[in-house]
């Protein structure tokens, strides 16, 4: 992602990085001033030193009295929530419980590392401490609630689009910022002193704002696309913790302006209606913005002057400004402006082509789970007698369970050989229990379907149909699917894998045909996809459904001969990797290409020359031998 | 505890505050699903639930939350009347609202052997669990979507007979859960068991608002409830009140709202409309009907009522069809149009 200056979209990129940094570091002062309203920060950053600049700026406003934790990637759930603390059990004969992460950081923060790769039950538990300040628990040795107010820097170390943090901690975390493009070259040293920052501090819930405020960013966040209601919310923490920062107490349109850049901007789902320096009122269709607000032409200082009023009705905060913007636009004009020149281009190009919903949404029924499951150990599922030597692993508390009813029995024993003075509780080898864990290998089927015009012609609404009803078995045996489709010069994952059906089902009916048939690229692509999922621990077979007339190369020129060629090159590449494959031939009369690249791929070929979609499912069931 | 939302102070998501009034009423209606978005106030609405339940009675010193005088097939092991029954203890305490969080081990979740008895006394006992907790109350799920399976398992069983058997470490304990179940998730973070999906009585899809005005009014008293939650809670002690009150009248006048043929009629013909399997939807929608007359205060059931609990109670009963996405509604608004219209 590129990174994109701050409300001036033309300046040096030199200047840009600065301003980048700039707004990191208010981020991090405003997230000291007020945590708990503004949730955290997830940062995505590679290890190193921007990053460790940045969180030396943010630690430096922290309250050296507050907890600060690191949560490590692969935190057992026991240590994080709290449970039974085993050394001392077992010393004191009698439960002992420990508090847990989660609980050590109530009023602190929270660092989660490699926050890209967090476990979904780690991501849940995160997100109810974020929710609630505190933690309902059910546990060994602990029950009840414990209070775990916190807030949560989410260091995200993800490099490509599909490692990110996931959706469910990013929409409870006020500011997503991006230090990927800068480098140590262009921080400065600019911040916030300690001093400066526990004056915001305290300064903090006395800033008030105005409804025009409020309005202006509720207004802007449906206009950018924005459902989620915490994203106002935050707008709305982050602006008051802003003019805290600047020694005022009434919250002031520059400080929309921040709120807007830092929090509404990177989570823009789709462009504003028309480009805001451009037009006056850009009506959204379906939601208009509040009636039209004249601008005034009093004097900009006003407002600033009379910070005891914050009822009062200022509408001519949004005239006020320092710096070079024209001092006529309603207000939501105007931060609208700063968060779209905020939004990075190239999401604001994705959310041009139509794509930032998929991108963006594509993580939470996936990927969570699969890396879930990677551990390649599997669920646990109850546990059984054994020894804990032959690799397994002991089930301590179950251990001790089995051991429990017979400690009067043993002790008594033991008195008997006058060996008094043992160990607080008698575990015998027989009492051992190892846990069992379910290795679950879960299969997910890559359609890779040619909407190209050749195909669309003929079979693109019989392919549809048929995939449609192999998503429905998928549900039923909760089998994960992906969607690839290719036309025009690329292949285009349109569905990374999932079990959302109503995801897949929408992506698909919005599939248009028409275009080149890039087969190369799309057997690459495909195959790459088997590869990353194989490496999960998951089972990927292929469904190929294409009339096989490939017309692009790689390079996305056409050339209809070179185009086959590398198509084959590219399946002799997805076979090496044992892939169970099928080649559905949707030309209308089986065509020599198709059977070709079929043995190419040492799959199936299913030529389906009159098949409606129900033929075509029934195939691929027989086919793939369910 | 920190302090709660008000139920009362929430903006908007009617249908949402509707279905948990009425499960709030009829415990018999079967639990309520809440699917949505994230940040739509799912868990807000029945976090703020809890704080509106009134006091139920119990024997004292039962474990399993036993109602005083019930029927002996709902009363564990302890309370049966047996030789000695003299007059018993009655406690009074709030309807439980139990969270089972994420992460809950089964143990906890269906109880197990006490540890600390059992290593300090060398004693056998039972240590009840979460499901003992909730019984007569409510049991709430947050992205019950995402519970394992096994604790799934544990909870159909327990949900479809109504009693909890623990089989394991030496102990054989059999005591009544009677809950309602109260879940809530995300569709997009993944589906949830048809058999799961099953269990409960009223399904709510929510949405956040896309109106601007009621955008606006969430975000400013949800401000204002940050900034101080005991003048906000105070703000809107009368309103609980009201509802708090409501729901304790609609429990009282439940038996005695009437409920005309016609409206039974009605009911079973809408059900063979929509084609909904076994009698469990028809049951449902007319004790949530009833549960909504109560409610309102109203004398006898009318169709209005109906129409109105319909959706909640047979959206997610359809033979569906899992890639079809708003049909569901659609198809109960059809039918009811066509049967109402006559």
């Amino acid at each position: 992602m590129t990174a994109v200056a701050p409300s001036q979209p033309d300046m040096t990129p030199a200047a840009g990085m600065a301003a980048l940094w700039e707004d990191a570091v208010l981020a991090a002062a405003a997230t000291a001033v007020a945590p708990n309203a503004l949730g955290g920060v997830a940062l995505r950053a590679c290890p190193g030193p921007v990053r460790d600049t940045w969180l030396e700026a943010w630690r430096d406003g922290l309250q050296p009295e507050r907890p600060v934790r690191r949560i490590p990637l692969h935190i057992a759930e026991s240590r994080l929530l709290g449970g039974l603390d085993l050394a001392a059990t077992l010393r004191a004969g009698l439960p002992v419980s420990e508090r847990g992460l989660l609980a050590e950081c109530d009023g602190g923060f929270a660092l989660l590392a490699m926050a890209e790769r967090a476990t979904r039950s780690t991501v849940a538990h995160l997100a109810t401490a974020l929710d609630r300040g505190e933690l309902t628990l059910a546990r060994e040795g602990v029950n009840g609630d414990v209070a775990a107010r916190l807030a949560l820097i989410a260091l995200d170390e993800g490099q490509a689009d599909d490692e990110a943090l996931s959706p469910v901690l990013r929409d409870r975390l006020a500011f997503h910022l991006d230090l990927t493009p800068l480098s140590i070259r262009d921080l400065d040293a600019s911040g916030f002193s300690a001093d400066a920052i526990a004056e915001a501090r305290a300064r903090f819930p006395r800033v008030m704002v105005n409804d025009d405020a409020l309005e202006a960013i509720c207004a802007t966040a449906a206009m950018l696309g924005i459902d989620s209601l915490r994203a106002c919310q935050f707008a709305l923490a982050c602006a008051r913790a802003v003019a805290a920062l600047s020694d005022r107490e009434l919250v002031e349109a520059g400080d929309l302006d921040a709120a807007a850049r830092l929090v509404l901007a990177p989570r823009a789902t789709r462009a504003p209606a028309a480009p805001p320096e451009e037009n006056e009122e850009q009506e959204q269709p379906d939601e208009p913005p509040p009636e039209p607000e004249p601008p005034e032409d009093n004097p900009a200082d006003d407002t600033s002057d009379d910070p005891e009023n914050p009822d009062d009705d200022d509408r001519d905060s949004g005239a006020e400004n320092d710096d070079d913007q024209p001092g006529q636009q309603p207000l939501e004009d105007r931060i609208l402006e700063a968060a779209t020149a905020a939004i990075p281009a190239a999401l604001l190009a994705s959310i041009e082509s139509g794509l930032a919903q998929r991108s963006r949404g594509n993580s939470p029924a996936g990927r969570s789970g699969i890396q879930q499951r990677s551990k390649a150990r599997g669920r646990p599922m109850g546990t059984m007698p054994g020894d804990p030597r032959s690799g397994a692993r002991l089930s301590l508390i179950d251990t001790l369970r089995t051991a429990a009813p017979w400690q009067r029995l043993r002790r008594a024993e033991q008195d008997a050989e006058a060996n008094a003075g043992g160990p607080g509780i008698i575990v015998r080898r027989s009492d051992f229990r190892v846990t069992r864990f379910r290795e679950r290998t879960e299969s997910t089927i890559i359609f890779a379907v040619d909407a190209s015009g050749s195909a669309a012609l003929h079979r693109l609404a019989e392919a549809k149909g048929a995939v449609e009803l192999l998503l429905n078995d998928c549900y039923v045996r909760r089998d994960q699917v992906a969607l690839i489709a290719f036309r025009g010069e690329v292949a285009e994952m349109l569905l990374p894998p999932t079990r959302s059906l109503v995801r897949a089902k929408r992506n698909l009916s919005a599939l248009p045909g028409g275009g080149g048939t890039p087969l190369a690229s799309a057997i690459d692509a495909a195959g790459e996809l088997a590869v990353q999922i194989q490496r999960r621990g998951g089972t990927p077979s292929i469904v190929l459904l294409t009339d096989a007339r490939a017309n692009i190369t790689r390079a996305g020129k056409p050339g209809r001969q070179q185009a086959f060629e590398e198509a084959l090159a590219a399946a002799a590449i997805v076979r090496s990797c044992r892939v169970p494959t099928m080649v559905i031939d949707t030309s209308p009369r089986p065509h020599p290409n198709a059977a070709a690249l079929a043995s190419a791929l040492d799959g199936r070929y299913l030529p389906l020359p009159h098949a409606d979609a129900a033929m075509l499912r029934d195939s691929v069931q027989l086919a793939s031998g369910r | 505890m920190a302090l709660a939302y008000p139920f009362s102070a929430i903006v908007g998501q009617d249908d949402m505050k509707r279905a948990l009034l009425i499960a709030s009423v009829d415990q018999e209606v079967g639990g309520v699903l809440v699917f949505g978005d994230r940040g739509t106030g799912k868990s807000t609405a029945i976090r703020a639930l809890a704080a509106l339940m009134p006091k139920m009675d119990v024997v004292g010193g039962c474990p399993y939350n036993c109602a005083p005088g019930a029927e002996r097939p709902g009363l564990c092991a302890q309370c049966r009347p047996g030789e000695d029954a003299g007059p018993e203890k009655v406690r009074s305490q709030p309807m439980p609202v139990v969270d089972l969080p994420l992460g809950a081990t089964e143990d906890r979740v269906i109880g197990a052997l006490d540890l600390e008895r059992a290593l300090r006394d060398g004693e056998k006992a039972f240590e009840p669990g979460l499901l003992a907790r909730a019984h007569r109350g409510f049991l709430y799920i947050d992205e019950v979507n995402l519970l394992e399976d096994h604790i799934v398992d544990a909870l159909l069983d327990v949900a479809a007979s109504g009693e909890n058997v623990v089989e394991r470490e030496g102990l054989s304990i059999r005591h009544p859960a009677r809950f309602v179940l109260v879940g809530s998730g995300n569709p997009e973070e993944g589906e949830l068991r048809p058999q799961l999906l099953d269990r409960f009585g009223l399904s709510v899809d929510v949405a956040t608002p896309t109106e601007l005005r009621s955008r606006i009014s969430i975000v400013r008293s949800r401000d204002e409830f940050d900034r101080d939650r005991a003048a906000f809670i105070k703000r809107f002690q009368r309103k609980e009140g009201k509802v708090r009150k409501q729901i304790q009248n609609a429990r009282a006048h439940l038996e005695e709202v009437e409920l005309p043929d016609s409206v039974v009629e009605l009911a079973a013909r809408l059900c063979i409309a929509l084609g909904t399997d076994g009698l469990r939807g028809e049951l449902t929608l007319i004790r949530a009907a009833r549960a909504l007359a109560a409610l309102e205060g109203a004398k006898e059931v009318t169709s209005e009522h109906l129409q109105t609990v319909a959706p909640l109670v047979l959206r997610h009963r359809l033979r569906r069809d899992p890639l079809d996405e708003a049909g569901s509604g659609a198809r109960i608004t059809r039918a009811m149009e066509e049967l109402f219209a006559a």
